[in-house]
């Protein structure tokens, strides 16, 4: 879609990534390792949102229910004293799939600022179970007794081991969803955010469609979910609040909606900005508040509508 | 569970149903004519608690506390809308909801730097704090009553400015078809400013009723703002009827729900589980009736004529 220029600057991009833990291993900064899986976790988070807000048009602000069902399944398993890291990965798929399921099957029969408002209720409802359920720390969370096992492949408490294999999955998802929007699923999904009338006219049910890709964003999500937990070894319910998924949609503002690694560079842009204010002062989202504004008044092509040049599909 | 104490849930459900309206009352009117998502609208009545509450804490008086903390709030509401969201109304909802979620950080955090972080507290004064006896054995409190009854009033004058007056007749003409009021000669920018500042006024109002029942800290705006939302959504978004019939119909269900679930679970299954089970879902009551509501009618319960 951005022919070669786009592809070179993802890979060199990615290339970048790949080099971070030996270069903070040489500065003796593990910090920065830290800080940049989280980015790719959130960034894969992103890029699954980007599927059906930058080509579905579906304006979802709930998109940390995900994070938070992924998280939730990993750590309840772990909780009942069930480590294996496949089969806790694979319920987190598969709750948050079925999450989506039910939470799309009614959203998506709405449109406009109906869908944008349900979608941010039921995700607050799913904040506000995980808040009252005491059995799994309710408010406070609980820590994750051990990290998600996985014999002798890998192991998740080597941290540059676990950087790779976020990277490895960031990499799969890029490609997944790159090979899902340029295929006939996703032409369908594109048509349909263009012109629904005429999508229905050519034979095809937007509702259907538009579900399947709902629930596959949801399912990705919640494999970043999963890593999300083992990331910080802690369960919080605040990881479904609101406020996250407001800063997931502008990871993929940011960074350029209906681009496929947009929503990575604008991960990796706000998180670090958020990083460097905060540790500036206390009182950082007094800057980063107007910031986006003016982001969403003045930057809406995104980070990748400036570096490709050109506006294109 | 006997007579008394269900009459008194029903009154609290009445009570937070009216502080729901006057939000609802503001966002629907804002979304009906401006067509503008306005998610800073729980910041203004985060404003309003904290004017409310530091004019009080001035001036000895809670009336002259909550007269000023009106038009202040108003005025913020009317700089907010020059400022930032006139040039937001022909943008689509997205970038509406994505400014005016920057619009949040930037005032809670004001807040928090103007009053500190860990909020205020303010107690009633004595004239307000007593009781009254409704019935025999049910004592309710006055400032609750107070509430609602401000509610109410609100209520009628709202539906009489929007239907008996000219002010009126050109917002709902407004919202109807606003290039062709625009024709006929109305300042429609001026029309937008004053009915954002209206809306913010009342947004304002709740946050002062607010302000001695609930605690005044900053982000005290979104949590009412989503359950404000489910109301608009359940009602049908820009009908202040709906509006009206929503913030009561989510109000009597979240407060009966957190009152009367757990007891009436204990009954069905075992009381523990009804210990755990029946908070959780009564937090969750509204939202799946919000579900329900749009299963049938996705356009809420008394949508919109006229677009």
């Amino acid at each position: 879609m951005r022919g070669h220029r786009g592809l070179v600057v993802v890979l060199a991009g990615l290339a970048l990534l790949a080099l971070v833990p030996p270069v903070a291993g040489m500065l003796n900064q593990p910090f920065y390792i830290d800080l940049l899986r989280r980015v790719m976790i959130l960034a894969i988070a992103a890029v699954s949102l980007d599927l059906i807000l930058g080509y579905g048009g579906m304006v979802s602000f709930g998109h940390a229910a995900y994070l938070g069902i992924g998280s939730y399944s990993v750590a309840v398993m772990a909780f009942y004293g069930i480590h294996s890291g496949p089969l806790q990965w694979l319920v987190a798929i598969g709750a948050s799939a079925l999450v989506a399921l039910a939470i799309g099957s009614v959203s998506i029969r709405t449109s406009g600022i109906y869908f944008i408002m349900i979608t941010l209720a039921f995700t607050q409802m799913l904040y506000f179970l995980g808040i009252s359920v005491d059995e799994y720390g309710g408010d406070d969370g609980m820590g994750l007794k051990r990290l998600s096992q996985f014999g002798n492949l890998i192991d998740l408490g080597d941290p540059v081991a676990f950087y790779y294999l976020v990277l490895a999955i960031l990499v799969l998802t890029l490609v997944i969803v790159h090979r899902l929007v340029h295929s006939r699923f996703g032409m369908v999904i594109r048509a349909a955010k263009s012109n629904e009338a005429r999508t229905r006219a050519i034979g095809f049910s937007p509702y259907a469609y538009r579900l399947v890709a709902f629930v596959i964003a949801g399912a990705i999500c919640g494999l970043a979910g999963a890593l999300y937990v083992n990331h910080t070894k802690y369960l919080s319910p605040h990881i479904m609040h609101w406020t996250i998924s407001g800063d997931i949609m502008f990871m993929v503002i940011l960074g350029g909606m209906g681009s496929t690694a947009g929503p990575v560079a604008g991960a990796l842009v706000l998180l670090v900005l958020e990083n460097l204010l905060s540790g500036w002062t206390e009182h950082w989202q007094i800057i980063f508040g107007p910031f986006l504004v003016l982001v969403v008044l003045f930057a809406k092509r995104g980070l990748a509508g400036w570096l490709a040049g050109g506006r294109h599909g | 569970m006997n007579l008394i104490l269900i009459t008194e849930q029903v009154l609290n459900g009445v009570q937070f149903g009216v502080m729901l309206f006057l939000m609802a009352a503001g966002l629907t009117l804002v979304f009906g004519i401006m067509n503008l998502v306005n998610l800073a609208h729980g910041s203004l009545y985060m404003i309003g608690a904290y004017f409310a509450t530091s004019f009080y804490q001035w001036s000895g008086s809670f009336v002259i506390g909550a007269l000023l903390a009106l038009p202040a709030t108003l005025v913020v509401g009317v700089i907010v809308e020059v400022v930032a969201l006139r040039t937001l109304y022909d943008r689509d909802h997205l970038d509406q909801v994505l400014a005016t979620f920057g619009l949040i950080l930037f005032f809670n955090e004001l807040v928090a730097i103007v009053w500190g972080r860990s909020g205020l507290y303010t107690s009633l004064p004595e004239w307000l704090s007593g009781h009254v006896e409704l019935l025999p054995d049910l004592r309710y409190p006055l400032y609750r009553l107070l509430i609602i009854a401000i509610g109410i009033a609100v209520a009628f004058l709202l539906w009489y400015v929007v239907t008996r007056t000219r002010l009126g007749m050109l917002i709902r003409a407004g919202a109807s078809n606003r290039a062709m009021v625009a024709a006929l000669g109305i300042n429609i920018r001026l029309l937008y400013t004053i009915v954002f500042g209206f809306g913010a006024a009342l947004a304002g109002l709740a946050g002062v009723m607010a302000g001695p029942i609930y605690a005044v800290q900053p982000g005290m705006g979104e949590s009412i703002l989503i359950q404000v939302f489910v109301v608009i959504v359940i009602g049908g978004i820009g009908s202040i009827r709906g509006a009206m019939a929503g913030a009561l119909i989510v109000g009597m269900v979240d407060t009966l729900g957190r009152a009367f679930l757990k007891p009436l679970l204990a009954l069905v299954i075992t009381p523990s589980a009804a210990q755990s089970a029946g908070p959780a879902l009564a937090s969750m009551l509204i939202y799946l009736l919000m579900a329900v509501v749009l299963a049938l009618r996705p356009e809420g319960l008394f949508p919109e004529r006229g677009h």
